[in-house]
């Protein structure tokens, strides 16, 4: 009971300690823009969070969300600006493709690593396509939507609750969220019980889709531009995001709250090492290093009250 | 709803036979089992217990025969839809929850109306109501995750479960060896339930390997036998020491005598080279034997003693200990290699120069191995798969017994293996122990287990009896096996 | 072996669609520069050789290994190890020496953190490539450091007729196969990927055979960072990103199974001329990166969905 206690209160825990060392750090940080500033980027790397722990709730990893993630963001800054019927249409394609992949995982019985590693460069290409050098521009209602500054709280704030409780809705609380974290725990039990697991993947990997398309076109909205490679990062974020918020690779265990602020834990993390004058260069081995690490802490309190 | 006349009977089996391949799990068994009946089955290992639990729940479908359920005329479902649809819910005996969901959400997998709004208070009210009726004072919160539980608790909810209130309400429900991980009360306030919901019009199919529990609980007791059914009759027609007996060989006896080999057991041994911390003890050239219901902890038991003496950073050119596998797919098989591939494993660095192969070596092995156990092939080099089974099984004891390792373990080899081959290798074991090898044979057949020299029974993951030279019995054995509460009486 | 027989090979049709990839190519060329384009393919092709032939030992390993710090291995290797040469002339031997030992280091620590953390080697090397990565950013600090000259010519000339780089990667693929078909190795390697369980129960010593497989896999990987920085005179930091996938198509388009367990050294050197001709023959019908890298995610989806299955059924 301990371990488990302490397992799910060490993402808050993290949290809280680095916000206070960036606080003692910069102490003008404490303040509604000063927030909205660390948290700047919190929302598209939360949702693209939330994607990747849709595929390891159903036992698989995801290594195309980066590229995903940026396709997205290039069909929102082109397509969606120009042509938003289009646009949509694109985007709405890009979650049943989503979907047809969980499918035929299922189906076939293929190691998702090497299937999504193939769609990445998929994803990759089409990018490029689309937006062969950076450009494109932000629709204007996702530019006002994300850039607007509701009262008390800034909007990373805001948004970030807002998909944590949305997603704790349909993962955590509703009758079919329990059935796909069903498939995790123990799938032969779901089938035995009359339910089809190719159906259920394929609607894990359709949120997974429809999680990384809203990444895609909040990070528009931050940036107004979009590349091929703006969010190549996010593969591994993501990861270190659902772990960091408790999740595990394996028995469908994920957290929803826990993953949306894991994501904004490593948000900060990268603002705290620059706080520290840390060289940039730096920046992506604290990220793998805090993975590890924190993969290295949960061992020792999921170890200690069994010896 | 489905409840109908109250004399037709839940489910009713005639002439149902299922078989894997050629093995003949269930041979031809007409049962049904009507509302208000406590069905108590037993029957040794491979008997054919779980092939007829499946069959009931729909999980496999029969090979011949018909499984009828109590349903509506126009009820147009089959196979498992059927069974869920008749009120039938199985409790496994392999545990069968989601350990990352809560007790709640777990009743929401087999329940498929629980959805909408307000679904968890509805699972929460039903879980809650079958934990008080079955277990009165019991400490389970139906919002805890069951990873949280005790193995006890999540029996207990797994239990709860199958006697829930649901859309279809439970019929029949089966339990196959609900009580493992009970302590006595616990067990005690499960059949008190299973009497009450009997009295009330349910059925039940009651598996234990407690003897004293099918006694208190069942209203007729089944007795299977190489897939057959071979007593069925009201539970006071028997006594204890008659179903044991009926379990048995006794009525084939006969018959038998002339095919079972000889038992030579040799009375002088060498010293003891080998204890574990479960208390099996074993001397130099003794066939020490491992008997008890399957799941008793044997295999377990084997495979520490196994990795105990056996490193994963380095392999020794004469090892210490080698594994027989009966599990062949699981344990033993390397599904895409040749014979001789998989025959030489175990003893390749006695064939190895300077890092590489042998091959003459190898081969030489191969053919030798052939030989002497007789593997039916024209070429060592054919895939292993193309192998029988009992073959195959040939070429994982030619890998063990062809390396020098003074102690071999194996672990219940001789699971569907044609007899002739059986009396092969038994006349190998005896013939390699005469030579001062140490064997610790597990197996599920009684008759094997009275081949050896001393013999370790389990029950519950330690070891009841210790039998020697003539204490080895078929009937001592299942006597050991099955616990006998006498005040039950 | 019979013409049958060799039909029947995994590796068989991916030497005949490289054969039909250079065939397409040399088509809109009319014929003009066959050598140059087979000289070309021999040379890029081995830098995928090399990180495919280690990669190819992890995938054996069995379903979930896969080694995803090839690429910053490389990076990583390729940059320490000029930067330790300098471009002086006589620091060859050394800076091969040091590009090696960051290979070994880096096998071990992934290894380590499998083994001790109990990670999934996926997040493992995946993890452990991003400080690989952020170290090599750091010691290069935007430098490009040149090879030592003579480093360079190695690399880009050519013995007999075929390129240096070439050749070693006909030896390694000569010294990998003895290793896969002939040696105590191999056998372990292999059976380790059909049945784990099996394995340690017959004796082998499984996790000294994972440990060397994955330290081979980055001796590898920063073999062919070293050799890769010196072709193109000088490390960048980027120059490993392409190798990840190339590392795993190649073993997927040879015909190792993605499985594990079965695996061959032919279809590498299939794969990877295969995987340099398709993009050169996309290229010379005018199609942009854009395709090109659609065409490599498609045709990898494509033969892993299609080469699955087979090993369930028994």
């Amino acid at each position: 009971m301990i371990a488990i206690n302490a397992r799910t209160l060490l993402p808050v825990v993290s949290l809280v300690l680095l916000l206070g060392a960036v606080f003692y750090l910069q102490p003008r940080a404490m303040s509604y823009f000063g927030i909205n500033l660390l948290f700047n980027l919190a929302v598209p790397i939360a949702l693209a969070t939330i994607a990747q722990m849709m595929i390891i709730m159903v036992n698989d990893i995801d290594l195309s969300v980066g590229t995903f993630v940026s396709f997205a963001a290039c069909v929102t800054a082109s397509f969606v600006h120009d042509t938003p019927v289009l646009g949509y249409a694109i985007l709405a394609g890009a979650v049943v493709v989503y979907a047809g992949l969980g499918a035929l995982i299922q189906l076939r019985q293929l190691p998702a690593i090497v299937v999504t590693l193939g769609m990445s460069f998929v994803w990759g290409g089409l990018a490029v396509l689309i937006l062969p050098s950076p450009g494109g521009s932000s629709p204007d209602w996702l530019r006002g939507l994300m850039t607007s500054k509701p009262p008390v709280l800034p909007m990373a704030i805001v948004a970030s609750l807002l998909i944590a409780v949305v997603t704790h809705v349909v993962i955590m609380r509703s009758a079919f969220g329990v059935l796909l974290r069903g498939v995790g725990g123990n799938a032969r039990t779901v089938v035995r019980s009359g339910w089809s697991v190719v159906w259920l993947k394929a609607s894990a990997y359709g949120l997974a889709g429809l999680f990384g398309v809203l990444s895609g076109m909040t990070l528009v909205g931050l940036t107004t531009s979009a590349d091929a490679n703006i969010a190549l990062r996010y593969t591994l974020l993501s990861i270190a995001g659902v772990i960091l918020g408790g999740g595990e690779f394996t028995g469908g265990r994920v957290s929803p709250i826990g993953a949306v602020i894991g994501a904004l834990t490593l948000t900060l993390a990268g603002s705290f090492l620059s706080f520290l004058r840390l060289s940039p260069d730096w920046q992506i081995g604290a990220q793998g290093a805090i993975l590890i690490l924190v993969l290295a802490a949960r061992l020792v309190i999921s170890r200690g009250p069994s010896t | 709803m489905t409840a109908t006349s109250p004399d037709r009977p839940v489910v009713a089996l005639s002439g149902v036979r299922k078989f894997f391949g050629a093995v003949r799990a269930l041979d031809g068994v007409t049962i049904s089992i009507r509302p208000g009946e406590c069905v108590g089955l037993v029957g040794h290992n491979g008997a054919g217990k779980s092939t007829l639990v499946n069959l009931v729940n729909g999980g496999m479908a029969p090979t011949e025969g018909d499984i009828e359920y109590d349903l509506p005329a126009d009820a147009s479902v089959s196979g498992q839809a059927a069974a869920r649809a008749a009120g039938v819910r199985s409790v496994f005996q392999e545990l069968s929850l989601c350990p990352n969901l809560t007790v709640l959400e777990n009743l929401r997998i087999p329940q498929h109306d629980l959805g909408g709004t307000g679904w968890r208070a509805v699972a929460r009210a039903r879980i809650a109501e079958a934990l008080d009726a079955v277990f009165p004072g019991h400490t389970i919160d139906p919002g805890g995750t069951v990873g949280d539980l005790t193995l006890a608790e999540r029996q207990m909810v797994e239990i709860a479960i199958g006697f829930s209130e649901g859309d279809t309400p439970a019929r029949l429900v089966i339990l196959d060896e609900p009580t493992s991980s009970l302590d006595a009360s616990i067990a005690a306030q499960l059949l008190d339930h299973v009497k009450r919901f009997c009295k009330a019009g349910g059925a039940v199919i009651f598996i234990s390997h407690l003897l004293g529990e099918v006694f208190t609980v069942s209203s007729r007791i089944v007795v299977m036998k190489d897939g057959k059914i071979t007593e069925d009759r009201a539970a006071g027609g028997f006594t204890r020491r008659q179903l044991v007996d009926a379990m048995g060989h006794v009525a084939t006896d006969e018959e038998e005598k002339k095919d079972r080999p000889k038992v030579v057991r040799r009375t002088e041994l060498g010293a003891e080279i080998l204890s574990s911390p479960e208390g099996i003890r074993a001397r130099e050239g003794e066939i020490v034997g491992l008997a008890g219901l399957a799941g008793h902890g044997q295999a377990e038991a084997l495979a520490r003693l196994y990795m105990a003496r056996s490193s994963g950073w380095y392999a020794a050119r004469s090892p210490k200990v080698v594994f027989v596998a009966g599990d062949r797919v699981r344990d033993g098989l390397m599904p895409l290699w040749s014979i001789r591939a998989n025959a030489s494993l175990a003893t390749l660095r006695a064939l190895t120069r300077l890092g590489l192969i042998d091959r003459g070596g190898e081969e030489q092995l191969a053919a030798d191995w052939k030989a002497r156990i007789g593997i039916r092939t024209d070429d060592v080099a054919n895939p292993i798969l193309s192998l029988s089974g009992g073959n195959q099984q040939k070429v994982l004891f030619a890998r063990a017994l062809a390396s020098d390792a003074p102690v071999v373990v194996m672990d219940d080899p001789m699971r569907g293996v044609d007899i002739g081959t059986k009396h092969e290798v038994y006349e190998m074991i005896r013939a390699e122990a005469a030579k001062g090898r140490t064997f610790l044979w597990y197996s599920t057949e009684t008759e094997e287990t009275c081949l050896c020299d001393r013999v370790f029974v389990f029950r519950n993951k330690a070891i009841s009896a210790e039998l020697t030279g003539d204490q080895i019995t078929e009937q001592n054995i299942l006597a050991a096996s099955f616990e006998m509460q006498e005040e039950h009486a | 072996m019979s013409a049958l027989s060799i039909v029947m090979r995994p590796w068989f049709w991916a030497f005949v669609a490289a054969a039909l990839a250079f065939a397409g190519t040399l088509a809109l060329m009319e014929g003009r520069a066959g050598l140059g384009l087979l000289v070309a393919a021999m040379t890029f092709a081995s830098f995928s050789v090399f990180v495919g032939l280690g990669q190819m030992f992890v995938i054996t390993l069995g379903p979930g290994n896969v080694d995803l710090s090839i690429p910053a291995t490389m990076t990583l290797a390729g940059t320490l190890s000029l930067k330790y040469m300098n471009t002086v002339p006589g620091t060859e031997l050394a800076g091969l020496a040091v590009a090696l030992g960051i290979g070994l280091g880096a096998g071990a620590a992934n290894f380590a953190l499998i083994r001790l953390l109990r990670i999934p080697p996926i997040i493992a090397t995946l993890s452990a490539s991003f400080l690989y990565q952020s170290l090599a950013i750091w010691s290069n600090r935007g430098l490009r450091i040149k090879p030592p000259p003579s480093l360079a010519e190695f690399t880009t000339e050519r013995t007999l007729g075929i390129p240096n780089v070439a050749l070693m990667a006909i030896i390694l693929a000569v010294v990998f196969w003895v290793l896969l078909e002939r040696s105590i190795y191999g056998r372990w390697l292999s059976s380790v990927g059909q049945n784990l369980r099996a394995a340690r129960l017959s004796g082998v010593p499984v996790d000294a055979v994972r440990a060397a497989t994955y330290i081979i896999s980055a001796v590898m990987a920063a073999f062919c960072g070293f050799l890769l920085s010196c072709f193109s005179g000088g490390a960048a930091l980027n120059m490993g990103t392409e190798y990840l996938l190339m590392s795993i198509a190649v073993v997927v388009i040879g015909g190792s199974s993605i499985a594990g367990g079965n695996s061959n050294v032919p279809g590498i050197w299939a794969g990877a001329l295969f995987m340099f001709l398709i993009v050169s023959m996309l290229n010379s019908y005018g199609l942009g990166a854009g395709v090109r890298l659609i065409m490599t995610g498609v045709i990898i989806i494509a033969i892993v969905a299609a080469a699955s299955g087979k090993r369930r059924g028994q």
